[in-house]
């Protein structure tokens, strides 16, 4: 096998037996990174600095005392402020915005001896599940369906992080979740993708979305890789107040633990009306794997599962307003000029913002004015903590639950495109997870009837990713994915 | 003293509360590390919280918290063990995030009591509504450029205490009073320095004016006063405007207004149409702040005493009148000054000689109490030199001019200057012969009845003795003589 098909776990393990160097492995994912350009899900490519550091990294390999990811050549998603590399959310809003410092979550990874390949495309400032609403223009998914060539959508909004992933081109990368960014685009590319607990990774340093459910979290090749990510990527903040103080266990311990005498809870409420029969199958057979390897299934209900997509269009476009008013064109970024300070305002954010932002800032305006704030916000943020409680009344029967991730396969760029419910119908399965707060993965689990892969999402107790990434090994076991894109970097 | 402000139509009732910006003392801001010295280099005191820049985030300081929470103590008031800060989102090139964090709905402190004492010795309540934190905006310079206008964040994210007053106040006497007395219960926390003049301490007046006993009347909002006097004639000339505009057939409409000190007037600044809906919401980067009673039990134990408790502790254990002792802790300094000059001495003079010469000298001086020349020490050495005899009151004063002009202690201008009493009754008796001998016409008025001339007599030997003489032995000896 070539490097380039090694996981995380692989690699370091034959880094550390010398078998090939740092250096080695970067080249080769920098000629994969621009092998892979047609994709479009590099924004910035800084090859320098992860030669740069792959030095170093080797200096430590050659002395034995490498570091847990020495070597592991990875993306960063746009959204994660890199200090002195242009971050600009894939918004015109930023443009040459170069920040002086380095957000928490990926100094965590440098500090832990991983190398930055380059910072990957996404939705504009995060918002969108299917990457096309960045200022620099869409990322393709490296799959396609059988028989046709149309360019798909990699999900979104982490699809710059997804397809690089899945094509090869990365090793894993760093996405953020606010409303499903990391477990759609995940399942739409065939990768896993997990998103933590809230408050298991550091906001610090990440552009803000939603604040009250952005998330960030790992996006790699298989389960044991998102493990060994989110030990370097998770911890206690105290530069972010919503960071939890609580200790990080041993991740990549929990892969490959049984799920012998688990009860996995399966909710009544995400048999949608009209799903496809194939996302149905997928599911079946994800409920006959975790009872072949001695788990036993509970149905469940949670009931008010049917307002969680109004209310995540409530809450998270308040927070967004809010969060994006400090793109106004006085300190850094965007300014167009106007005769007035009102004048200079509408014309930065007018043309700053694409239309999806646009939008979403005009909804969480609205629905957080005098007059409409009970009727909506107030609201929303009540039945937000139903939701909670329905997955706490829950969890008291099961130990984790499992779901499809997404209600399809990855669709092309330009369809869904003029409507923006059935866009955001992409979140259905995903958006509870954030509202609560609770980790999630998606495990790549089959390929639909045109081939493209399906994911199954594994849902756990707060500050439990252990079970879930015990339950999402046994899936990957199962399941046997090893399907391949239609376009693989490395193999290029 | 009527409260009630006489018009065309008859007598008016003015109803004024007041919101107080309290900056508060701390080293650093309210939701950063950086410092907050005031007076520093335009931009130099920023961090990149302060600057809201992409994916900052605000961590509280917890020492800001503890700050309000002593002054909500200093107030009586409620102190919530839950409180919530939120976002209050307007655009503004001085706000960088777009939202200034703020308390709105749970503020850290609720319902309190300020009591003011009044010039002619009666107390007045005046309750405190709230207490919230919130941070400071930056400044905005228009005159620097004839187009463009600059900005210093240095003061942004700078912690505010913003203390609410109910609508209890009548007068712009009683307003001014309340002021004085917030300005000192904060003084004596050292929770702000409460310098209206600096600017660490702002005013916003409500102002609205109706008929003894109706209903309130339509408010106005006058903002950011930056004096107690200006409160104090912002408060009389919008009082004065609003019965003008009622009683010539208008109606007033709720705005906001800016006062002209130059000019000694209010004008309109925005109308309540065109105000902001802030669309308040809870700041999702911050969790609530809960306040551990413990700890609340503590704080509360440890508070220092405050100008009340002093005041009457002066009345009782001193015996001063309710004036000198609202005189004396008035500043903190000023009360501590005082019971250092008073320890193991007559309180009342201890007292007179603080509040009268000491006042009255640094006043002239334009010093405050710590830049005094006098210590309390040096002031004490001199009354007990006027206590054991050596000076008469009248020749105290002289050297107490002399301790003021060079920061000489009062024995050392005595011994230097000669300035000892003389009480030995030959020498005196020695002075008085010879002003009798002086004016024997005199002498033979006085003692033909014209007795107002004792004071003549008195006044020639104190003259001729350089006022050495101790008066109370001239005027004994001069009667016995001048009787003889």
């Amino acid at each position: 096998m070539s490097l380039i098909g090694l996981t995380i776990g692989q690699a370091r393990d034959r880094l550390v037996r010398k078998e090939f160097t740092a250096r080695e492995l970067a080249t080769i994912y920098i000629k994969a990174m621009e092998a892979a350009r047609p994709l479009k899900a590099y924004l910035v490519e800084t090859p320098e600095r992860t030669l740069a550091a792959a030095e170093q990294s080797d200096a430590r390999l050659q002395k034995g005392n490498g570091l847990p990811l020495d070597g592991i050549p990875v993306a960063v998603k746009d959204l994660f402020c890199t200090e002195g590399v242009e971050t600009t959310a894939a918004s015109k809003i930023l443009a040459g915005f170069v920040p002086p410092y380095e957000s928490t979550v990926t100094a965590n990874l440098w500090r832990n001896g991983a190398l930055m390949l380059g910072k990957v495309n996404l939705d504009e400032l995060a918002m969108g599940s299917a990457t096309i609403t960045s200022a620099r223009g869409p990322t393709e998914n490296p799959w396609r369906r059988r028989g046709d060539n149309r360019p798909l959508v990699p999900g979104g909004s982490s699809g710059g992080s997804a397809a690089a992933v899945a094509a090869r081109a990365a090793l894993a990368a760093t996405g953020t979740d606010t409303g499903g960014s990391i477990r759609q685009p995940a399942s739409f590319c065939g990768i896993v993708g997990l998103k933590p607990t809230y408050g298991r990774c550091s906001r610090w340093g990440i552009v803000a979305f939603a604040s009250s459910l952005d998330q960030a979290g790992p996006m790699t090749r298989d389960v044991r890789d998102a493990a060994i990510m989110l030990q370097a990527m998770a911890g206690h903040d105290p530069k972010d107040a919503t960071s939890a103080p609580v200790p990080v266990p041993n991740f990549e311990a929990a892969v490959g633990q049984s799920i012998k005498g688990m009860r996995i809870g399966i909710p009544k409420e995400y048999r949608l009306d009209g799903m496809p029969k194939e996302i149905e199958a997928l599911w079946q057979r994800g409920i006959e794997w975790v009872k072949a390897a001695g788990a036993t299934t509970v149905d469940i209900s949670l009931k008010m599962t049917q307002y969680a997509l109004a209310t995540y269009y409530i809450i998270a476009p308040a927070e967004a307003s809010s969060n994006l008013a400090r793109y106004d064109g006085v300190r850094f970024g965007l300014r167009v000029p106007g005769e007035t300070l009102d004048a200079m305002y509408e014309n930065t954010r007018g043309q700053g913002f694409g239309a999806e932002v646009r939008r979403r800032v005009l909804i969480g305006t609205y629905v957080l004015s005098a007059g409409y704030y009970d009727a909506y916000y107030l609201k929303a943020q009540k039945v937000r903590a139903l939701i909670a409680r329905d997955f706490d009344d829950a969890f008291k029967h099961c130990d984790a639950m499992l779901t499809p991730t997404a209600p399809s396969a990855a669709f092309a760029i330009g369809e869904k495109m003029d409507d923006p419910i059935a866009m955001y119908l992409n979140d259905v399965f995903t958006v509870p997870v954030n509202l609560a707060g609770l980790p999630g993965i998606s495990v790549p689990a089959g390929l639909s009837a045109d081939g493209l892969p399906l994911g199954l999402q594994v849902i756990g107790k707060a500050f439990d990713e252990e079970t879930v990434l015990r339950v999402g090994a046994v899936l990957e076991d199962a399941a046997k994915f090893d399907a391949m894109p239609a376009f693989v970097a490395g193999a290029a | 003293m009527s409260n009630l402000v006489k018009g065309h139509t008859g007598e008016w009732e003015v109803v004024i509360g007041l919101e107080v910006h309290a900056q508060v003392i701390s080293k650093a801001k309210l939701f950063s590390g950086a410092a907050t010295d005031f007076g520093a280099e335009p931009n130099t005191q920023v961090s990149t919280v302060d600057a809201a820049f992409p994916g900052m985030l605000p961590v509280l300081n917890r020492f800001c918290v503890e700050q309000a929470v002593k002054t909500g103590l200093g107030l009586d008031a409620q102190i919530n063990l839950q409180s919530v800060f939120d976002r209050k989102n307007y655009f503004y090139s001085d706000l960088p995030a777009g939202y200034q964090i703020s308390q709105f709905s749970r503020p850290i402190v609720g319902k309190g009591k300020i009591v003011l004492d009044m010039p002619d010795g009666t107390a007045r309540e005046v309750g405190i509504t709230r207490l919230h934190l919130e941070q400071d905006a930056g400044k905005s310079l228009h005159d620097q450029h004839p187009s463009k206008t600059y900005v210093d964040l240095n003061r942004a994210g700078v912690a505010l205490m913003e203390i609410v007053s109910e609508p209890d106040l009548r007068t712009a006497e009683e307003a001014g009073a309340y002021l004085r007395k917030l300005r000192a219960i904060l003084r004596y926390l050292g929770t702000c320095d409460a310098n209206m003049e600096e600017g660490n301490m702002r005013c916003d007046c409500n102002v609205s004016v109706r008929k003894p006993g109706g209903a309130l009347g339509t408010r106005c909002e006058i903002k950011n006063v930056n004096s107690i006097r200006f409160v104090m004639q912002a408060i009389d000339y919008e009082a004065r405007r609003q019965i003008g505009v009622i009683e010539e057939g208008g109606k007033i409409v709720q705005e906001t207004r800016l006062f002209d000190s130059g000019k000694g007037v209010t004008r309109s600044m925005r109308s309540k149409e065109e105000s902001h809906d802030y669309r308040y919401f809870p700041d999702p980067d911050l969790l609530p702040v809960t306040l551990d009673p413990a700890w609340l039990a503590k704080l509360k134990a440890d508070l220092p005493e405050l100008p009340d408790a002093k005041k009457a502790r002066f009345m009782r254990d001193y015996k001063l009148s309710a004036y000198d002792a609202g005189l004396l802790v008035g500043e903190r300094e000023n009360a501590a000054f005082f019971e250092t000059v008073a320890k193991g001495r007559d309180p009342k003079l201890a007292s007179n000689w603080v509040t009268v010469e000491l006042f009255g000298a640094l006043n002239k001086l334009g010093k405050t109490i710590a830049e005094s020349p006098v210590s309390a020490n040096g002031l004490g050495e001199l009354i007990d030199l006027i206590a054991d005899g050596t000076l008469s009151g009248r020749l105290a004063k002289d050297v107490f001019a002399e301790m003021i002009a060079s920061g000489k202690a009062a024995r050392a201008i005595v011994s230097e200057k000669g300035l000892k009493q003389v009480t030995d009754t030959g020498a005196i008796e020695t002075a008085i012969d010879a002003v009798l001998a002086k004016g024997p016409d005199k002498v033979a008025d006085y003692r033909g009845g014209k007795e107002k001339l004792l004071a003549y007599f008195v006044g020639q030997v104190m003259k001729a003795t350089q006022g050495k003489a101790n008066p109370a032995l001239v005027n004994e000896l001069l009667k016995k003589k001048l009787a003889g």
